[in-house]
């Protein structure tokens, strides 16, 4: 017994659905990026591509590597904590290239301000001063070298 | 050239080949980094802030964020005795120069430094319609550029405000945790240059890592703990009042 007489349509419609998910398949590995989905619910390779930006600041490893005598000098003061990009900004360029990129030279009345100006807000124990009584218009390096800011007086320098 | 529909048939899956490849990426550059053996967050304290901006300048000069634009910044409170639920706040150019002038008298006076804390459960991860929001497999939130649609779903959904939207590229903007840094075995450019060590990167994976030790022996808060974000920036010494 035939029950149904006319399946043409069926097998039509069965094969643009055939189509359809095939089509979806293809499309889909196409489009998709390979490393969707290997940690979670984003691109893979966007962590590594991330990771592969190059970087500004050399880190204080990479300027003691050179610059040894700077660092004999540091060990004697406060200033040993800070590290050299503090100060004079990202050197990874320098660092690469000595020869020709040289750091600028800093205008000490705006780096030590931006520390150790006075200011209620700071840690107590701070070294804080209100410059224009501290200094009285001079450059805060006519007296203080910023490497070892400490001012020796005589019996220390002999020592 | 002409276009033939011959050479057109030829052309589109060459190029359909050729951006399979584009949306691949480079390969890892970092080889001896493990992406399991790493969990990261960061220590902030409190007590240790002098608001010298040395930080937001750093974190600028690093990830080439634009002018008006922070990943990090630093706030000056000001609480005045009782009126811990009424701080005020202000960071003029997210502290990026320093504070120079005085605070306003009476009552207390602090600095917080803020940047993305790295949620375990983010909010801004879990809002992204497309996935270009994630947290790594190391604890660290990240925005894949070549996939941001630049909804701003994620900057609503941040409740520490950490997230921007870039005015060239109009993609979700935030901090990295230096992840090209601390990948190649560096610590962040915000942690590299504090001056007093108020910012420290921390390993959490890592046993010889000192803040083990710090979070033992210390009292310490995440910002917004009632919003259960699972927040890994740490602050020691911090008031109350901070929101």
């Amino acid at each position: 017994m035939k029950r149904f007489k006319d399946t043409e349509h069926l097998i039509r419609l069965a094969a643009v659905m055939v189509i359809a998910v095939i089509a979806f398949v293809v499309l889909r590995t196409a489009l998709v990026p390979r490393s969707f989905g290997e940690y979670g619910h984003y691109r893979g390779a966007a962590i590594g591509e991330t990771a592969a930006r190059p970087v500004a600041f050399a880190g204080h490893q990479t300027c003691e590597a050179c610059h040894t005598d700077v660092v004999d000098v540091k060990k004697q003061g406060k200033h040993v904590v800070v590290a050299c990009e503090a100060c004079h900004g990202a050197q990874a360029k320098h660092a690469e290239d000595p020869g020709s990129v040289q750091p600028k030279k800093l205008d000490t009345a705006v780096v030590c301000a931006r520390c150790h100006e006075a200011n209620s807000a700071k840690p107590s124990g701070f070294p804080q001063v209100v410059t224009a009584d501290h200094a009285g218009g001079l450059a805060c390096d006519s007296c203080h070298k910023p490497h070892r800011p400490k001012i020796e007086t005589e019996t220390e320098v002999k020592k | 050239m002409d276009i033939t529909r011959r050479r057109l048939l030829v052309l589109l899956p060459a190029a359909a080949v050729a951006w399979k490849y584009v949306l691949a990426g480079t390969p890892e550059a970092s080889p001896n980094y493990k992406l399991t053996d790493h969990w990261w967050g960061m220590l902030l304290d409190i007590t240790k802030c002098i608001g010298c901006g040395t930080c937001v300048r750093a974190c600028a000069e690093e990830n080439d964020v634009p002018d008006g634009y922070y990943r990090t910044w630093v706030e000056r409170y000001h609480v005045t005795d009782w009126h811990i639920e009424r701080p005020e706040v202000e960071s003029p150019d997210g502290g990026k120069h320093g504070y120079l002038h005085e605070a306003a008298e009476g009552g207390k006076n602090f600095f917080v430094p803020k940047l993305c804390n790295h949620c375990v459960e983010s909010p801004c991860t879990q809002v992204c319609p497309v996935g270009a929001t994630f947290i790594t497999p190391d604890g660290v939130v990240l925005v894949d550029k070549t996939y941001c649609l630049g909804c701003r779903y994620c900057i609503q959904a941040c409740p520490y405000g950490c997230r921007s939207l870039n005015p060239k590229t109009k993609t979700a903007e935030k901090c990295s945790l230096c992840y090209h840094r601390i990948t190649k075995g560096l610590t962040t450019a915000c942690c590299e240059v504090c001056p007093t060590g108020a910012r420290q990167l921390a390993d959490l994976k890592d046993p010889k890592d000192p803040i083990h030790e710090f979070l033992r022996t210390h009292s310490i808060q995440v910002l917004k703990p009632y919003m259960a974000t699972g927040a890994k920036v740490f602050y020691n010494g911090m008031d109350g009042s901070v929101r």
